[in-house]
């Protein structure tokens, strides 16, 4: 099968120079075929497993519990303004 | 900050000729739906203990889990569940047995995780609905689940609601004035959030309104949430198609975002009606988009950031284990629930004989009818209460900007005004200028009518003359009355009051002069 | 001898006599001496090290770390680009009480980049290599982990395994390596790859002194959702001299044509040496497990892919510079993640896309259900599963690199403990005529590690592989 991997990078957020592109796709391709093994398996008595753990109804209570990383977070943030994180111009609209 | 007019005090604007049916000629059927994010008054945070308040310093109410650090991880807060399943039963839905979260992977500043926690398939609630009172359609039928009553025109409708399911908010990006960036505050994220969505029944910008304000009703009622626009504790964004009336498929969908009150919601509809009609009679295609409503303009934009279509790859959230909600829990949480606006309106009619129309009034704000309730309990009579609240006491607190729980005038104090009109102390005439007076110095209605002498006369023998003086001098407008002129009296009764300082006991004027004057 | 070559048990009990400092020191020296050649730390300096606040069971015995779990303070990469220079404002809960108990935090181990790997060979640090033959991989992603243990750098050290990753590096240097059931160990503070196949594991030399480490690092954690609300034995209770009364499967899906003629040899003798115990040996199936890596490579993908979503410049980390906000996702994400991690989040975000996801990330989500089944139905016939770890023994530095399905296949019996939940201990079995270890793996029934730390002491004590050592 053919891997579309313009969009899929677009999605994931990498911008593949295109050496990589090629070898990827490649990969991924092949990493596809093997496991289109799958198919054949029956699987209709199966429900999915989403935890592998029979576990259920796990709370916490509404408390607050003081946390005060803010300064020690900061400090190795790749940009900061005040107390705030810094990134480039976030663009809404006109 | 400009300090806006008490936003649900405003009664729904007359409608414009441009307004809902009548647009386009009346040959498009708009159809709405509206998605409502409301975030829940819990202490803490949805999956973690951080202070869950608005207005902190930035990035205070911070930890590992709501930053999304890596190795971090989500516990559920018990009590946002909790007040997840009061909404629902509210709401008419039904409550899943068993629930699970999922993540919503998508990338933004706001978003540390670059995924959200929410619902996807297995929601908290489901299948709901609520009423609101819309005008009686007369182009098209109304969808099959409109309910009930007519009066003078306006019908009650409801509005299904799909689901409403729980989920995480984000963090806040600021950027205002920031030099080249833009500031991200993270406080905000991971508030536990309500989204409620409607089914596509609404019709047009007023019924929206309606819904919005029925809903901000009763989550109010039951203290889940301040429901504050202002704040951002409840946010909207609509849906919004057209199809020609009559036809049962529907028109491509537009998402409206960016919507500060509920008034910019009807504002924005109206407007996004208008533009696809247009755009629809000058054969121009609608695409399926989202669009942000700017309020200077007063139009819709498209968004200039070109995110591709959003595949959000929902899958179930391995850090957080299913969730079932027992019957006898759910049942338990019905018992819970406090008397909801349409129970509590009916009671009021019920109970104190007003009319339908002032009843759903007064339980649209939980203060409101509060207030209401707490005014009769001074011995004055409902509909006396009810009428005097609605028109004058709002009229006045809209003109100041206040809403009612901000009244200068509290309920105890209307009481004993409106006591001083029911035992004829004072005219409703004089009252009508008495009750400003109370909001702006504070003072009680007593120590007003007192200081200003304005008790009222009903002294017959003080009448009798006042009446006899008129009636002396005006011969001929007494000659019209007596030739047929009914309406003349009015202006002997003008005279009377003149002379009495407008004191005199109206009802009392007119007996003596009916007698005089037979 | 030095201090260093001591196992875990002998330094905590030198250290109730003596205070830890002396082992502190020699164990710096033997870093000092070989790590040059091996390259099993990413963090370790000599002033760094945390020594123990508080009395406790491992009476300030030094452990290291995988550097994929966080340690506050200290700068936790995960051997990635993308996460240089980020410094956890917070412990793991394993790192917490590895300081209750009196542990020293020694230093930070390096791995595959984001724990994707077999071998230790992706790490943004350069590879570590196997003690034993240093022209060889360690195994991974866990490599700085064994190799460190295995070449007396350590007493012991934590690890993860999500597919095999403390297991297979385990073997190939000859050490014991535990994954824990799922949930009976805290991932809160794990830096998440596969979150419903994750589990922190201790690598160590003795079966002993894994149960040491059991005994401090397991147990209910209320930050983890997914950690088990069960009481945590005495491990060191459960260590026997004898097999008697235990019944072992050898799963026939598990000794396949094409693996390692003296890999099967060495399971195969290890098989005597139970019976030899008193345990009984019989042939079970697991008819699914050709499956597991599919199944891995689809689901524990997808899961990394969205785990993975987070490393975008903005909180932490690397940050590619200037450019506009496009800029940020798409080149700090280029720039910092590797090409295996590139590889598994385009598959992973690829399974989870719309069209896809039923015919991958479901389809994947069944067989992962039917697999555990096996498991269930052979724990009802026997009480440990005994297997080889790898199909062959430590293969050469690049030898797997070219095709990333070949590194995949590395993990063939390790990944179906991950997908079941189960627990499983490699320990090692022999050696090959080379002279390069062999390991086992031991498989229980959920939450019965004690099984494992029953049958893995009797076996260890019976044939003594522990003692033979690497000559660096």
């Amino acid at each position: 099968m053919s891997f579309e991997i313009e969009q899929i990078a677009e999605l994931a957020r990498l911008s593949l120079k295109p050496e990589e592109k090629e070898k990827l796709r490649k990969d991924l391709e092949s990493i596809l075929s093997y496991v289109e093994q799958l198919k054949g398996v029956p699987t209709e008595q199966a429900e999915p497993t989403s935890h592998v753990l029979n576990l259920e109804n796990v709370f916490r209570k509404d408390e607050v519990k003081p946390c005060d990383i803010r300064e020690d977070v900061l400090k190795h943030a790749p940009q900061r303004e005040g107390n705030f994180f810094k990134v480039p111009k976030v663009i809404e609209q006109e | 900050m400009v300090q806006k007019k008490a936003e649900n005090l405003n009664p729904p604007p007359q409608s414009s000729p441009h307004r809902g049916e009548e647009k386009g000629g009346g040959r498009y059927e708009p159809v709405i739906g509206l998605e409502v994010h409301v975030q829940l008054k819990t202490r803490s945070k949805l999956f973690c203990s951080c202070p869950n308040e608005f207005g902190a310093e930035p990035n205070k109410n911070t930890c590992p889990v709501c930053l999304g650090f890596p190795g971090s991880l989500p516990v559920l807060n018990q009590e946002a569940l909790r007040l997840a399943v009061k909404i629902g039963l509210a709401l008419g839905c039904q409550v899943a047995e068993r629930i699970k979260f999922d993540r919503k992977n998508y990338f933004y500043p706001d978003l540390p995780k670059a995924y959200q926690i929410s619902q996807f398939d297995m929601p908290v609630n489901a299948k709901g609905w609520l009423e609101i009172e819309c005008k009686a359609p007369h182009l098209s039928p109304p969808p099959a689940s409109a309910g009930g009553g007519k009066e003078g025109g306006m019908i009650r409708k409801r509005i299904g609601i799909t689901r409403a399911h729980l989920e995480e908010d984000a963090g806040k990006l600021l950027h205002e004035g920031i030099k080249d960036g833009s500031l991200v505050d993270y406080n905000r994220g991971g508030v536990p959030l309500m989204e409620i969505v409607s089914e596509p029944d609404l019709r047009s910008s007023d019924e929206a309104y309606e819904y919005l304000t029925t809903l901000k009703a009763i989550l109010q009622y039951l203290e889940v949430s301040d429901c504050d626009m202002e704040k951002g504790s409840l946010r909207c964004d609509a849906n919004v198609s057209i199809r020609p009336q009559g036809e049962a498929k529907f028109g491509t969908k537009v998402e409206i975002k960016n919507m500060n009150s509920f008034r910019a919601v009807q504002k924005a509809v109206d407007y996004e009606i208008e533009r696809q009609i247009r755009a629809v009679e000058e054969k121009e295609k609608i695409s399926q988009e989202t669009r942000l409503w700017n309020e200077a303009k007063g139009q819709t934009f498209s968004m200039r950031s070109k995110e591709f279509a959003h595949d959000y790859r929902y899958f179930p959230e391995p850090d957080l284990v299913p969730f079932t909600l027992s019957r006898s829990e759910v049942e338990a949480a019905r018992k819970t629930l406090p008397e909801l606006p349409t129970e509590r309106a009916k009671r009021l009619m019920k109970d104190y004989k007003i009319p339908e129309k002032d009843a759903f009034r007064l339980v649209q704000e939980k203060k409101l009818v509060e207030y209401y309730e707490a005014c009769v309990k001074e011995k004055v009579s409902p509909q006396l209460a009810s009428n005097w609240i609605l028109s004058e006491l709002l009229g006045h607190l809209n003109q100041k900007g206040l809403t009612i729980d901000k009244s200068p005038v509290s309920a105890t104090k209307t009481g004993e005004l409106l006591r001083l009109i029911e035992n004829n102390t004072i005219s409703g005439k004089i009252a009508k200028d008495v009750l400003p007076e109370m909001l702006a110095t504070g003072k009680s209605a007593e120590a007003i009518v007192k200081e200003k002498g304005l008790v009222q006369v009903t002294d017959a023998k003080v009448i009798e003359e006042a009446v006899e003086k008129a009636v002396q001098a005006n011969p001929k407008v007494v000659q019209d009355f007596r030739s047929g002129k009914k309406e003349a009296v009015g202006f002997l009764v003008g005279q009377v009051m003149k002379m009495t300082q407008g004191k005199a006991n109206p009802k009392l004027v007119n007996e003596i002069l009916e007698k005089k004057l037979k | 001898m030095s201090e260093a070559s001591l196992t875990l048990k002998e330094a905590v009990t030198l250290a109730r006599k003596e205070g830890a400092d002396k082992i502190i020191d020699s164990l710096s020296k033997r870093v000092r001496e070989v790590d040059g050649k091996i390259n099993a730390y990413i963090q370790f300096d000599p002033a760094r090290i945390e020594k123990a606040k508080t009395k406790g069971p491992l009476e300030g015995v030094p452990v290291s770390i995988k550097d994929n779990i966080c340690t506050r303070g200290w700068e936790t990469t995960c051997a990635s680009k993308i996460l240089k220079g980020h410094v956890p404002p917070y412990d793991a809960t394993v790192i917490a009480k590895l300081r209750q108990a009196g542990a020293a935090i020694f230093g930070k181990l390096n791995m595959d980049e984001f724990a994707f790997g077999s071998s230790t060979e992706t790490s943004t640090y350069g590879p570590t290599r196997n003690p034993w033959d240093l022209e060889r991989v360690p195994g991974g992603s866990s490599g700085g982990s064994a190799a460190s243990v295995a070449a007396d750098e350590a007493f012991a050290a934590l690890g993860s395994d999500t597919g095999g990753s403390i297991r297979l590096p385990a073997a190939f240097c000859g050490i014991v390596g535990l994954k824990p059931t799922y949930g009976r160990v805290s991932r809160y503070g794990l830096i998440a790859f596969g979150s419903s196949f994750d589990q922190i594991g201790p690598l160590t030399k003795t079966v002993e002194d894994s149960a040491l480490i059991m005994n401090v690092i397991a147990g209910h954690d209320e930050r983890d959702s997914t950690s088990a609300n069960l009481p945590v034995p005495d491990y060191t209770k459960a260590l026997k001299r004898d097999a008697k009364g235990l019944k072992i499967g050898l799963p026939k899906e598990y000794f396949v044509k094409g693996m390692d003629s003296e890999v099967e040899q060495a399971v195969r003798d290890a098989a005597k040496v139970y019976q030899k115990l008193g345990a009984e040996i019989k042939e079970v199936t697991l008819p699914h497990t050709a499956h597991s890596v599919a199944v891995y490579y689809i689901v524990a993908v997808a899961e990394a892919s969205s785990n993975l979503g987070r490393y975008d410049g903005v909180q932490y980390g690397f940050r590619a510079k200037n450019g506009n906000l496009r800029d940020l996702y798409f080149e700090t994400r280029d720039q910092g993640f590797g090409e295996e991690a590139k590889r598994r989040i385009l598959l992973g975000t690829f399974v989870l896309s719309a069209g896809y996801y039923e015919a991958y990330y479901r389809k994947g989500q069944k067989v992962r259900t039917l697999i555990r089944e096996d498991f269930d139905r052979a724990f009802k016939e026997v009480d440990l599963l005994l297997t080889p770890v790898s199909p062959t023994p430590p293969f050469k530095l690049g030898e797997k690199m070219k095709d990333p399905l070949t590194m995949y296949l590395s993990d063939i019996f390790t990944i179906a403990a991950n997908l079941a939940g189960v627990p499983a201990m490699a320990l090692p079995c022999g050696f090959t005529k080379a002279g390069l270890p062999v390991g086992m793996q031991l498989m229980a029934k959920p939450f019965a590690e004690e099984t494992i730390f029953h049958a893995a002491h009797a076996y260890e004590q019976e044939t003594q592989w522990f003692k033979r050592k690497p000559k660096i």
